[in-house]
């Protein structure tokens, strides 16, 4: 193909610019002195990270989405493999529906699911639960697992495993021994995938959050709802540098248009 | 003067150079041959004169006219490519009349003239079909005609069989030079198999590494190779080793192995340590007038002919026996071989870095 | 490819997906049932749901020109950020594709990852960003561009914005995939059947993206009509969307049949958009491609 000339480049610097816009401006706001968010600033100053520590609120926050995406995305990937593999090596009636099924979290609005998950949680008096919020978010995590998965095991080489047989694997030693580590990049990214939704989801866990049970992402939906103060930027900052670095390991795995776009390439 | 003229072209990469020097000379309405192994360098040849790729150095001309710099859609080539590449959106009509469109031709004067190319590949009557309808002999006929609906006074062809199976390709190779001959159109052919070049040339090129190895006719590239490359690649042969013990006017006497060949040599004469070759269509098994004797060690059927390896005196030498009916002695068997000296050939082995 | 079993099928691929079926048949397929039913029940200001059934609901957003208002406005938000998306995404991926490497990977990066960031963090930026006191309009001043701030928080200008920045990248990898299917020897033939570069691009290059395209359309489109974060953020009160509208109805007036309602409506929106324009494209484009 050709290269580009001058003005492709500038359009893609002035895109990439627009891009990263929004959240270098967060990151520079978090470092100011001030107690409020102002641009330019005179000083800089690490208060508003310190001040991340002193929130009870989002600190609790924080770690209750690390431990939720931490078992959403476990508990995901362990239902989406499986299946994963029926899909890929059986034809069977209702194959179809069945992956149309597992990947319709991702079509269905996120309002309408976290309508529906309150309506089904309160029914059932399980509002403050842990572990049924917990299920939701395996709920929304388990297509993108199912597809990294999914892709892994359709271009699995099913003579490997054969190959495997005829030298005297039983079917189990066979699978953990070739089946499992060739598919073990779609599995690992599916599951740092299924991490990165999970911990990021806001919508749905509106509907279906408590006071006891806040995420992340809500406490701070709930706190720029009122106001805008530095506090929101820094955590917006300590949390654009996390996902910085699994992006790059991310990438460094699988390739992140193969995650997000899947196998064309 | 000839039609197309490339002169002192090379192709760098960097530190990778992919073609060395190419000097050749097409005459109008030849048909030419690239022939050559992968990485020699023939589709990066076509490219150059297509106009895709820029030479490093070089010239190339057309009727005179210097092309070497020309963008590619002011070249006015037909190109065939390995993949056909077709417009998949569009119909067989909509492609083959594609460079008609270019040159702002009329509707219904476009019409007419890719209804008539159509004819002239067979393919009439599939005009409203689109690619992904059709089979890979049908979009290579369509690839065809759209290189020829502009009429254009060079035909470029890169590998456009490779992709079809055995008893097509061999169709498509009468074909295809019916359609040359007929249209008179100056065609170069870049292929890797031999039989398809030999088929439909008029001259063949073989390419080695970047350059030129010999540039003849079928004829003379098989039955007279320049090389050690040209001896090889084309057809198979019988490589003896041995050394130039005298020489008189028409042919040099070779030591193999204790033995003495009289190989006859035109043009410059070698000396010293030589290769000497003939091919195994040119050994025959005989009795009294055998002039090496041996062991079969192997005898495979394929059909018209019988192949054999036989362990001589001289070295192991392969035989192909047309097949007359009788098949040839069994393995083990002993038996005694004959040749014509006139088909004995002989290179002065080449040193390491591929010169001679 | 892998191959298929097709003898051993049996009972093995329902034993592998059980457990998601079953989570998935319980607590996906139920409450969206119930969602639907609890669409049907009646409301009373003083005693909330009732045990009764009605259709009152769907009337109420079907006639009352407030919904009706609210359905206008979210669909031209829709189309509004599908033609920037489009505007600005295909230009950008073609760039990429000429792009080489490593230069390719970085862009790639840059584009694609702030997907993975938390939309709350993104609609913050552009609450900065766009903020009369933003760094915008401090810019836009200083540049003398223009004496008094520009008012795009709370404003649907806002809105499209922002949502344009948070989707624009489901656009750039829906053509980018279409792209990287392409035969790059195609352009080739076309310059040497005496196209101009530009002549080649309209009509072989465009033509054969116009799926990806599409397809990028409808995503863009069907996440853009449900956006929830960024419209409530940028927009603020008064601007209301379908997807605020429900949020109104079911945690704020707490009348959970008519926020059902509305959610019923805007998945069946949804469904009808995405399956009917994906089928459209599918028969408009099955001779292209496989």
């Amino acid at each position: 193909m050709k290269h580009n000339g001058f003005w492709g480049l500038l359009f893609n610097a002035l895109f990439l610019a627009f891009i990263l816009a929004p959240l270098v401006v967060v990151v520079a706001v978090s470092f100011t002195d001030k107690g409020y968010i102002s641009m330019p600033f005179d000083g800089a100053s690490l208060r508003w990270f310190r001040a991340i520590l002193e929130n009870e609120d989002i600190v609790d926050a924080f770690w209750l989405s690390v431990r939720l995406a931490l078992v959403a995305a476990t508990l995901g990937v362990a239902l989406a493999v499986p299946a994963a593999l029926a899909i890929a090596r059986y034809r069977f009636p209702g194959r179809g529906a069945l992956t149309g099924f597992f990947l319709s979290p991702m079509m269905i609005p996120a309002v309408v699911l976290g309508i529906a998950f309150l309506r089904f949680l309160s029914l059932l008096g399980l509002g403050g639960s842990f572990w049924a919020l917990c299920a939701t978010h395996v709920i929304i995590v388990v297509p993108y697992a199912l597809r990294l998965a999914l892709s892994s095991a359709v271009g699995l080489d099913r003579d490997a495993e054969r190959a495997a047989l005829s030298c005297g694997a039983s079917r189990f030693t066979a699978f953990r021994r070739v089946v499992l580590p060739m598919i073990r990049t779609g599995v690992v990214g599916g599951w740092v995938l299924s991490f990165i939704q999970s911990f990021d989801e806001l919508t749905m866990t509106i509907f279906v959050a408590t006071p006891g049970t806040t995420t992340l992402p809500v406490a701070m939906y709930n706190q720029i709802a009122q106001t805008i103060d530095p506090l929101v930027a820094s955590v917006s900052t300590v949390l654009i540098a996390g996902t910085v670095v699994l992006m790059l390991v991310l990438d460094r795995m699988v390739g992140l248009d193969r995650v997000l776009i899947g196998e064309t390439r | 003067m000839s039609f197309l003229t490339l002169k002192g072209i090379s192709k760098r990469y960097g530190d990778f150079t992919a073609i060395e020097q190419i000097d050749l000379e097409v005459e109008r309405g030849e048909f030419l041959s690239l022939l050559g192994p992968s990485g020699c360098g023939k589709t990066t040849t076509l490219q150059m004169v297509a106009g895709f790729i820029t030479p490093s150095t070089g010239t190339i001309r057309l009727d005179g006219r210097d092309i070497t710099h020309e963008r590619p859609e002011k070249r006015g080539m037909g190109v065939v490519f390995q993949s056909y590449a077709l417009f998949p959106h569009m119909t067989v009509e909509g492609n083959v009349g594609f460079g008609l469109e270019m040159r702002n031709m009329k509707r219904a004067a476009r019409a007419e003239r890719v209804a008539e190319v159509l004819e002239l590949v067979r393919l009439n009557g599939l005009g409203s079909r689109y690619p992904k309808e059709l089979s890979g002999g049908q979009r290579q006929r369509v690839a065809i005609a759209r290189a020829l609906a502009m009429r254009p006074e060079l035909l470029l062809l890169d590998e456009p069989m490779s992709n079809l199976d055995a008893k097509l390709r061999e169709e498509m190779h009468i074909e295809l030079r019916a359609i040359q001959k007929r249209l008179g159109i100056t065609t170069i052919l870049v292929t890797h198999d031999q039989v398809e070049a030999m088929t439909m040339s008029d001259r063949i090129a073989v390419m080695h590494r970047g350059t030129i190895a010999q540039l003849s006719t079928p004829f003379e590239a098989y039955e007279r190779p320049k090389t050690a490359f040209a001896s090889t690649f084309l057809g198979k042969t019988n490589l003896l080793s041995g050394a130039v013990v005298r020489r008189n006017g028409r042919c040099a006497e070779v030591d193999v192995a204790g033995t003495t060949l009289r190989v006859p040599h035109e043009g410059r004469p070698a000396q010293g340590d030589v290769n000497v070759y003939i091919r195994p269509e040119k050994v025959r098994l005989a009795d009294a007038d055998a002039r090496a004797s041996g062991r079969i060690t192997t005898r495979v059927f394929v059909g018209n002919q019988w192949l054999l390896q036989v362990d001589t005196g001289i070295g192991r030498l392969s035989v192909a026996q047309p097949n007359f009916g009788a098949p040839p002695p069994e393995e083990g068997q002993h038996v005694g071989l004959a040749w014509s000296d006139d088909d004995l050939r002989m290179l002065e082995k080449e040193k390491p870095d591929g010169h001679s | 490819m892998a191959t298929l079993d097709h003898d051993r099928a049996g009972a093995s691929p329902w034993l592998l997906s059980g457990p998601a079926l079953l989570l998935f048949g319980g607590l996906l397929l139920v409450p969206l049932v119930l969602t639907l039913v609890l669409s049907f029940h009646a409301f009373s200001d003083s005693q909330g749901t009732l045990a009764a059934y009605t259709l009152s609901n769907y009337l109420k957003v079907v006639t009352d020109p407030y919904y009706g208002a609210i359905f206008a406005r979210t669909a031209g938000l829709a189309f509004a950020v599908t033609a920037l998306c489009i505007v600005l995404g295909v230009p950008e991926t073609i760039v990429l594709a000429r792009m080489k490497r490593p230069w390719q990977s970085v862009c790639l990066l840059i584009v694609l990852g702030p997907l993975l960031i938390s939309v709350v963090v993104r609609t913050l930026g552009w609450q900065i960003l766009l903020g009369n006191n933003g760094v915008l309009n401090n810019a836009l001043q200083a540049l003398h561009f223009t004496s008094e701030p520009i008012r795009l928080v709370f404003t649907m200008t806002g809105v499209v914005i922002a949502l344009t920045h948070v989707l624009v990248p489901f656009m750039v990898m829906s053509v980018w995939a279409t792209l990287q299917k392409l035969d790059p020897q195609v352009e080739w033939a076309g310059l040497s059947l005496g196209g101009s570069p530009l002549r080649v691009f309209r009509r072989v290059v465009l033509p054969q993206i116009l799926p990806g395209v599409l397809s990028g359309s409808i995503i863009v489109f069907a996440l853009s009509a449900s956006a929830f974060a960024t419209p409530a953020l940028i927009g603020g009160r008064r601007l209301k969307v379908v997807a605020t509208a429900a949020y109104d109805e079911f945690l704020g007036t707490l009348n959970w049949p008519l926020g059902a309602t509305i959610a019923v409506l805007l998945l069946i929106a949804n469904v009808a958009i995405v399956m009917g324009c994906s089928r459209l494209a599918e028969r408009r484009f099955k001779h292209i491609f496989d």
